[in-house]
């Protein structure tokens, strides 16, 4: 349990933040990776202050937890075979890295202290109460709704989230990927894949069978993801590129998790292949007709594959890995919940995201002047530049 | 007396033509940097995620070399063998007359300075 803790803390910082910043021009690398480091400081302060009492404390009409344990001060105790500190820990890495992902939409335009202000509010009011819904006993949990690893309450929620954010926000000046340092963004994708091993199979809480299940389905789904965008690529435009790889692989990552401790290997196949091509018709076709500047795609490849991996389970989940009967093993009720779940998740971080951006931007602001924007962020935010030229 | 060179060519044909320029002693010295531009040749396609984009600058290198007269075909030649590879984008030399250098250790000019 805490080298899966300390997995998942290896995919923010450095595994999102190399992934990020590769993606960015080069006057804004500094500020993208900064902003998913600051995220996760303030997260594994206000984790221990409140978040986890809220999320994961004495169920309170299935809504929220309770201010009984802040500043942990009372608990020592275990759960099963884990103290509940690891357990908090191990948690407080995934809010962490949610709120980090986001970042990809807002890049090289968002000003850093609204960036701030963003992470506090956002953890408070989106992440701990969909965490407590879904994984602290809260009324998802209580009607049907399951996530393994993070499907709901990780990666919709960032990709809904961050759709919001850069409503809010507007386009830049110049939307295109134009990536200062592809390289670095391999590595991370690297970092990324690595650490989903704590992400999903750590998720299972002990290293058993289970866990050797969402070990093996998630190094499926993001070699297939890779692969299939690759396909696509190469059928759509007669060349492999080095960005669709590392796409697909994190496509693929992201459509299992939910369902990584549910379906077999086969599943496991299918759904990864599935995902990179829902998420590259979101990038390729829909996110131009719309013409919202999700920056680095988080909607588009978190968003889509959380959805689809959410209501996949519904569709794959396997009776005889973890008990869960999903409709093309004869269950129908598993895919009703999905629905039901992914529904409220997507409104619920839509609506409140979109509040939280929204008071951002009357109070504190949220955008970097048209000068600053073009300067770069490294220069205008922190003064700091990560190249001489 | 001297003329000075100024060669943008492609990057990857840098040691190339470094190597068989020194190899005749016709040039003492030389000064490059990493250059980004475009001529006829124009920028290049790059794609990322399925969107095309065309990147306006290509990456080239610009040597600057200065010679004497009596050695400058000979230098002109060479670098236009070793920075040859027949396909759009080799680049160009040009050259410029020059009045005079100066060592600034020496304070020595001219031939001497070279």
């Amino acid at each position: 349990m805490m080298v899966s803790t300390a997995l998942v803390m290896f995919m923010t910082f450095p595994g999102l933040i190399l992934f990020y910043s590769g993606l960015v021009k080069k006057l804004s690398a500094l500020n993208t990776m900064l902003m998913s480091i600051v995220s996760y400081a303030i997260v594994s302060v206000m984790w221990f202050v409140f978040g986890f009492p809220l999320a994961f404390g004495k169920d309170v009409f299935g809504i929220i937890g309770t201010f009984s344990d802040i500043f942990f001060s009372h608990i020592t105790s275990l759960s099963g075979s884990i103290p509940i500190i690891l357990f908090a820990v191990y948690q407080m890495t995934f809010a962490a890295i949610t709120v980090s992902l986001i970042s990809g939409a807002l890049v090289e335009r968002i000003k850093f202290k609204s960036w701030i202000i963003f992470t506090v509010l956002w953890i408070t009011f989106v992440y701990i109460p969909l965490v407590h819904w879904v994984w602290g006993g809260g009324w998802l949990a209580k009607l049907g709704v399951l996530d393994f690893a993070g499907g709901i309450v990780v990666h919709i929620s960032a990709g809904i989230s961050a759709l919001a954010m850069c409503l809010i926000l507007g386009r830049r000046k110049d939307m295109r990927i134009l990536p200062h340092q592809l390289g670095y963004s391999v590595v991370g994708a690297g970092l990324l894949w690595f650490g989903w091993f704590g992400f999903n199979a750590g998720s299972a809480l002990s290293s058993g069978q289970l866990a050797v299940d969402a070990f093996i389905n998630t190094n499926m789904a993001a070699s297939v993801g890779l692969l299939t965008w690759m396909a696509i690529d190469l059928i759509k435009d007669k060349k492999a590129t080095v960005l669709g790889a590392i796409s697909g692989s994190i496509a693929g990552l992201g459509a299992i998790t939910p369902a990584v401790g549910y379906v077999n290997i086969s599943s496991a196949f299918v759904i990864g292949m599935i995902s990179s091509c829902f998420c590259y018709t979101a990038i390729s076709y829909i996110k131009p007709k719309f013409n919202y500047d999700d920056s680095l795609d988080v909607f588009g490849i978190h968003g889509i594959s959380g959805i689809w991996g959410s209501l996949a389970l519904g569709l794959f989940a396997n009776p005889i890995i973890n008990g869960a009967k999903g409709l093309f093993f004869g269950g129908v009720h598993q895919i009703i919940f999905q629905i039901i779940g992914v529904s409220v998740a997507i409104i619920y971080c839509f609506t409140i995201t979109l509040l939280i951006g929204l008071f951002i931007k009357r109070f504190f602001g949220l955008r970097v002047s048209r000068e600053f924007e073009i300067k770069g962020l490294d220069e205008s935010e922190h003064e700091e530049s990560a190249y001489e030229f | 007396m001297f003329k000075y060179i100024i060669a943008i060519v492609r990057p990857y044909k840098l040691d190339e033509i470094k190597e068989t320029l020194m190899e005749t002693g016709f040039v003492k010295g030389m000064s490059v940097s990493e250059i980004r531009g475009f001529g006829r040749q124009r920028g290049h396609k790059e794609r990322y995620r399925g969107s095309e984009y065309v990147v306006d600058f290509v990456e080239k290198i610009k040597l600057e070399i200065a010679v004497e007269d009596e050695y400058l075909d000979k230098v002109i030649e060479i670098i236009r063998e070793a920075a040859k590879t027949g396909d759009v984008g080799d680049g160009k030399i040009f050259v410029l007359p020059m009045e005079n250098v100066i060592r600034i250790r020496t304070a020595e000019e001219g031939k001497e300075a070279l």
